[in-house]
């Protein structure tokens, strides 16, 4: 491997590994499933498809190269749906918002007033 | 025509997945698209849907660097010593009325920063959005409305 492409692939893993850690201390850190499934489901989105970037870009290999990039798209299109459905299931069993909540108007419109 | 676009896309895609473009695993790869879409014929119905690809281009990019954005400021977050949330959930008023505009809504919104959709009302009239800071939901909601509400009314209609 050159250098010329060491050097991206380097910092594509660095900063890959960087957002994938991050999203794990979030998951550690945030106070309710809510606001966990934020950390999981953008910071894991970008590390982990840096992280293919850079093995695709590695490989120096088209082949590796495309399929890397489909798994990328395959988690921006399903990482969005995994935490929703999360949030929503947590919601429905009455899984409480964390105390620092300042606003809760799921079942409700706009102004709070409950819906039906 | 549209069923043509989507076989060759189909096509392509499976050339990406497999990873080889050889005219034998082409081939392949149409014969399984046409099967694919012979199987769910009947849930297909031609939509109508008017695409402005610019649009949509435009759609994707502001997307890209909505999504970096969202991962910066998460990571941000997390590394503070002291945590300062408000988090909450709000209720967006959809314009967006159609089943494909609202899921590409709450996927990009899930994306975005500080912001996770939760479900959609039975109505279909509110999206139900939890946000990491949602002292100011008035301007979590305008920014949505005319950023990614509006870029795909114009991408889609």
């Amino acid at each position: 491997m050159t250098l010329w492409l060491a050097i991206p692939v380097s910092i594509l893993l660095v900063a890959g590994s960087t957002f994938s850690v991050l999203a794990a201390l979030g998951l550690l850190r945030l106070p309710d499933v809510y606001t966990r499934m934020h950390a999981a489901s953008k910071a894991g989105t970008v590390g982990s498809g840096l992280l293919l970037m850079a093995a695709g870009l590695g490989s120096q290999d088209p082949a590796i190269l495309v399929r890397a990039f489909a798994g990328f798209i395959f988690f921006i299109l399903t990482a969005p749906v995994s935490a929703h459905l999360l949030a929503r299931a947590a919601h429905l069993a009455q899984v409480p918002l964390t105390k620092a909540s300042v606003r809760d108007d799921y079942g409700r419109d706009a102004n709070g007033d409950r819906l039906k | 025509m549209t069923r043509l676009v989507v076989l060759l896309l189909f096509t392509l895609v499976w050339a990406a997945i497999t990873g080889s473009f050889t005219a034998l695993n082409l081939g392949f790869g149409l014969v399984l698209s046409g099967l694919a879409l012979f199987l769910i014929r009947e849930n297909v119905q031609p939509s109508g849907i008017a695409i402005r690809p610019l649009k949509v281009v435009a759609l994707i990019l502001l997307f890209l660097r909505e999504l970096a954005l969202s991962a910066f400021k998460v990571a941000v977050l997390v590394t503070r010593p002291k945590m300062n949330l408000k988090p909450g959930i709000f209720a967006f008023p959809l314009r967006v009325n159609r089943d494909f505009e609202i899921t590409l809504l709450a996927n990009l919104i899930t994306l975005t920063p500080g912001t996770l959709s939760v479900d959609v009302s039975d109505d279909r009239r509110f999206l139900y959005v939890h946000a990491l800071d949602c002292a100011d939901a008035e301007a979590a909601i305008r920014d949505i409305a005319d950023g990614f509400e509006a870029k795909i009314l114009e991408a889609f209609r």
